[in-house]
C-alpha cells in the first residue's frame, strides 16, 4: 500500500520477506501516513484494541477456573473471587472491562458521526464497525449470563423470549435457543461456548476494519481528503503511537478507578443472588450499555414491532453513509448538522436514562418521543439536511488554511474578502 | 485538548448521575463511619472479630455462609484470628464427612479447610423451619443488596411497630428499611443480647455495625488487598502518564503542530 517498496537490510530479512512479507507489513504500519491534525477523539481506536485484548486475556484466565454448569457456575465465580490467586482482580477487570469497552466504542461511534468518518470512501470500514458492535453486544449479553445470578438468568429469559415475537416459528426458535423449555443448563453451556467464540470473530473483524482503514487512510477533524504522504501527514510511529499511548494511559486511570474502588457500581446487586427460576426480580434491567435499545424495545406497545424497532435502531446505522446526503464530512463545517448531532447525543442519553426506569407513565412517554426522534434523525433530518444545509467553506489542506475545498467556493471567497 | 476533558468529564458526570438515580431508593438508609470505605479503607479487626461473634451466636442459627471457610478467619485482611483460634473455632463444629472405608457417613470435628457448617441440610429444610421463608445465605449478602452495608446496618435497626392501617400476617414483622416493609425475620437483636469477648457494650447499634462489617468482609475478603493495589496502580499510572505526556510533547515539537 505504501508507495515505495520496502527492502530489508539484512540478507536473512530479505530472504524471509520475499517468502512472507511480514517486514513489509511492519514497515507499512510504522510509516502509515496519518493526518497530523487528529484530535484525542481519534485515540479511541487504539483504546478499543487494548480493551479487546484485555478482555481476551482476562477471559481466557477466567475460563480456566469457571465451571459452565447451572449448579456450579455461581459457586465457581465465588471460588474465583475468593480462592484463586488474584482471581478477584482478573474478574473485576473482565467485568468492568466490558463497560469500559462499551464506553470507548460509544465515543468511537459518536466521533465517527461528528466528523462524518462513515462517508465515502469509508463505508466498508463503517459497516464492519457496526458488525463488530453487534457482536460486542452479543458477547456482553452472553457474558453477563455466565455468573448465573438472578439478573443473568432473568436477563437471558427476557432477551431470548424476544425471538418468540417472530410469527409462526418464534416459539420453536426460542426452544431451539434454550436447548429446552426454559433457560437452563443447556442454555448456559451454549452461551459459554459462544461467549468464548465471539471475541475471536471480533478480533478477525478488527483486522479487516484496520485493513479497510489503511486503504483510504484516516479521516480527520476537518474532514478533507489528505494527500499521503505530505506536509499534512505524520508517520504513525512515533507520532500517533505516543499520542494513542498517552490517551490510553488516561483511559486506564479511569478503568483502574472502577476496578479497584468501585468494582460493582456498574453491575446490578441482584446478580450476586444465585439464579432462581421461581423468583422473579422486581425490575429486570440490562447492563447500562444496552439501556437505550431496551428503552426503544419497551416504547413500542407491540412485542414484534418492538423487537423490529430495536433491531432497526442498530441496523439503520449501517445505512448511514447513504442516508446522510451531505458531501461535507466534518460537522465543523456544517453548522446545522452540528446542532442536530448534539440533539441526537442528548436523545440517546435520555433513552439510556428511561431505559433504566420502569416503563410507565411519564417515563414511557419520554421513551416514545425519544424513540421517534431517534428514527426521525436518521430517516428524515439527515437526508434533507444534506441537501438544504448551507455549509461553511472548507480548507484545501490541513497545513495551509486556504479556502476553496467546498462546493460553495464563491461564498467562501466573498467571506474572505469581507474579512480583509 | 481542554474541550476533550470537559466533554469527558461531562459524560462521566451524566453517567454517574444516571447510575445513582437508578439506584436511588425511597428510604434513606442509616449511615455510620465505615472504616473500609475510601481509598485506603481497611477493616476494623476488633469489629470483624466481634462481628463474627454476632454472626455465630445470632445469625448462624438460620443463615448459612457456604462460601466462607474457617481458614479465612485467620487470613490476612480478615478478622485475623490466630491460626490456633481459627482451629478451635472450626473444631467446635461437627462436620458430616464420608463415606468412610465401610461406606458409612460419619461426623468429625471441623478443620480449617472446611466451609462454614450450614444450619440446615438444604433450602427446603431451611424454609420448613422458617415459615416458608428461606433465610438467605450470607456469604455475598452485602453485595447482593442495593444499599450494600448501609442497607444491612439499617435493616437490623429498622424494626418498628407497624403504622396504623397496616395489618401484618402471623409471623410477619414490620421493618422500615425492608423492601415492601414486610419481613419474615423477627427482630434478631436486642441490647445486651450477647456478651462480647472484648468487653464492648453490646448495644443493637454496636452489634449491627460489627456484624455488617463482618458480612462486608465475607462478601469481599480481598477488599484490603484491592485498595492497597489500587493505590499503587493509580499512582504508577499517573506518573507514567506524566512521563509519556512530556515525551509526546517532545516528539511532536519536531513538527509545528499543537498536540
Amino acid at each position: 500500500m505504501s508507495d515505495q517498496e520496502y527492502i530489508p537490510k539484512s540478507k536473512f530479512g530479505k530472504w524471509f520477506n520475499d517468502r512472507l512479507p511480514l517486514l513489509t507489513l511492519a514497515s507499512h504500519l510504522t510509516d502509515y501516513p496519518t493526518p497530523k491534525n487528529l484530535n484525542y477523539w481519534w485515540t479511541f481506536g487504539g483504546i478499543l484494541t487494548f480493551c479487546l485484548i484485555t478482555q481476551i486475556v482476562t477471559g481466557l484466565t477466567l475460563a480456566m477456573h469457571y465451571i459452565a454448569h447451572a449448579d456450579m457456575a455461581f459457586e465457581s465465580v465465588e471460588h474465583i473471587m475468593r480462592d484463586v490467586n488474584y482471581g478477584w482482580l482478573i474478574r473485576y477487570i473482565h467485568a468492568n472491562g466490558a463497560s469500559m469497552f462499551f464506553l470507548a466504542v460509544y465515543i468511537h461511534i459518536f466521533r465517527s458521526l461528528f466528523y462524518g468518518s462513515y462517508k465515502s470512501p469509508r463505508e466498508i470500514i463503517w459497516i464492519i464497525g457496526i458488525i463488530i458492535y453487534l457482536l460486542m453486544m452479543a458477547a456482553a449479553f452472553m457474558g453477563y449470563v455466565l455468573p448465573w445470578g438472578q439478573m443473568s438468568f432473568w436477563g437471558a429469559t427476557v432477551i431470548t423470549n424476544l425471538f418468540s415475537a417472530i410469527p409462526l416459528v418464534g416459539e420453536g426458535i426460542v426452544t431451539w435457543l434454550w436447548g429446552g423449555y426454559s433457560v437452563d443448563n443447556p442454555t448456559l453451556t451454549r452461551f459459554f461456548t459462544l461467549h468464548y467464540l465471539i471475541p475471536f470473530l471480533i478480533l478477525g473483524l478488527v483486522v479487516l476494519h484496520i485493513w479497510a482503514l489503511h486503504v483510504p487512510g484516516n479521516n480527520n477533524p476537518i474532514g478533507i481528503d489528505v494527500k499521503k504522504p505530505s506536509k499534512d501527514t505524520v508517520p504513525f510511529h512515533p507520532y500517533i503511537v505516543i499520542k494513542d499511548g498517552f490517551a490510553l494511559l488516561m483511559f486506564m486511570i479511569v478503568f483502574a478507578f472502577f476496578v479497584f474502588y468501585a468494582p460493582n457500581i456498574l453491575g446490578h446487586a441482584d446478580n450476586y443472588i444465585e439464579a432462581d427460576p421461581l423468583v422473579t426480580p422486581a425490575h429486570i434491567v440490562p447492563e447500562w450499555y444496552l439501556l437505550p435499545f431496551y428503552a426503544i424495545l419497551r416504547s413500542v406497545p407491540d412485542k414484534l414491532l418492538g423487537v423490529v424497532a430495536m433491531l432497526s435502531a442498530i441496523l439503520i446505522l449501517a445505512a448511514l453513509p447513504w442516508l446522510d446526503t451531505s458531501k461535507i464530512r466534518s460537522a465543523v463545517f456544517r453548522p446545522l448538522y452540528k446542532q442536530f448531532y448534539w440533539i441526537l447525543v442528548a436523545d440517546v442519553l435520555i433513552l439510556g436514562y428511561v431505559g433504566a426506569m420502569p416503563a410507565e407513565g411519564l417515563y414511557l412517554l419520554i421513551a416514545r418521543v425519544a424513540t421517534a426522534y431517534y428514527f426521525l434523525h436518521f430517516l428524515l433530518i439527515l437526508p434533507i439536511l444534506g441537501l438544504k444545509e448551507k455549509t461553511l467553506p472548507v480548507p484545501l489542506s490541513i497545513t495551509e488554511p486556504i479556502l476553496g475545498g467546498s462546493p460553495n467556493l464563491a461564498t467562501a471567497k466573498n467571506k474572505e474578502k469581507l474579512n480583509n | 485538548m481542554k474541550n476533550f476533558f470537559k466533554i469527558l468529564l461531562l459524560t462521566h458526570f451524566l453517567f454517574v448521575v444516571s447510575l445513582s438515580s437508578n439506584a436511588a431508593e425511597k428510604v434513606e438508609y442509616l449511615k455510620t463511619d465505615w472504616t473500609f470505605k475510601g481509598l485506603f479503607g481497611k477493616f476494623d479487626r476488633g469489629s470483624l472479630q466481634r462481628g463474627y461473634q454476632v454472626y455465630t451466636e445470632v445469625c448462624a442459627a438460620c443463615h448459612s455462609m457456604k462460601y466462607v471457610s474457617y481458614r479465612n478467619l485467620a487470613e490476612k485482611g480478615g478478622p485475623e484470628f490466630s491460626v490456633e483460634q481459627a482451629k478451635a473455632i472450626a473444631a467446635s463444629f461437627e462436620v458430616k464427612d464420608g463415606p468412610n472405608a465401610d461406606g458409612e457417613m460419619f461426623t468429625r470435628p471441623g478443620k480449617l479447610s472446611d466451609k462454614f457448617v450450614m444450619p440446615y441440610e438444604n433450602v427446603k429444610a431451611a424454609q420448613a423451619a422458617n415459615g416458608g421463608a428461606y433465610p438467605p445465605d450470607m456469604s455475598v449478602l452485602v453485595k447482593a443488596r442495593g444499599g450494600g452495608a448501609n442497607y444491612i446496618y439499617s435493616l437490623l435497626q429498622g424494626y418498628e411497630d407497624p403504622p396504623i392501617g397496616i395489618t401484618l400476617d402471623e409471623g410477619v414483622h414490620y421493618n422500615k428499611y425492608m423492601y415492601g416493609n414486610k419481613i419474615k425475620m423477627a427482630n434478631p437483636l436486642s441490647d445486651g443480647l450477647i456478651e462480647y469477648a472484648d468487653g464492648t457494650t453490646a448495644s443493637v447499634e454496636q452489634m449491627s455495625k460489627d456484624v455488617t462489617t463482618f458480612l462486608t468482609w465475607a462478601a469481599e475478603p480481598h477488599l484490603e488487598a484491592r485498595h492497597r493495589m489500587g493505590f499503587k496502580a493509580v499512582v504508577y499510572l499517573i506518573i507514567l502518564t506524566i512521563l509519556v505526556y512530556f515525551s509526546m510533547k517532545r516528539i511532536w515539537s519536531r513538527i509545528e503542530t499543537e498536540v
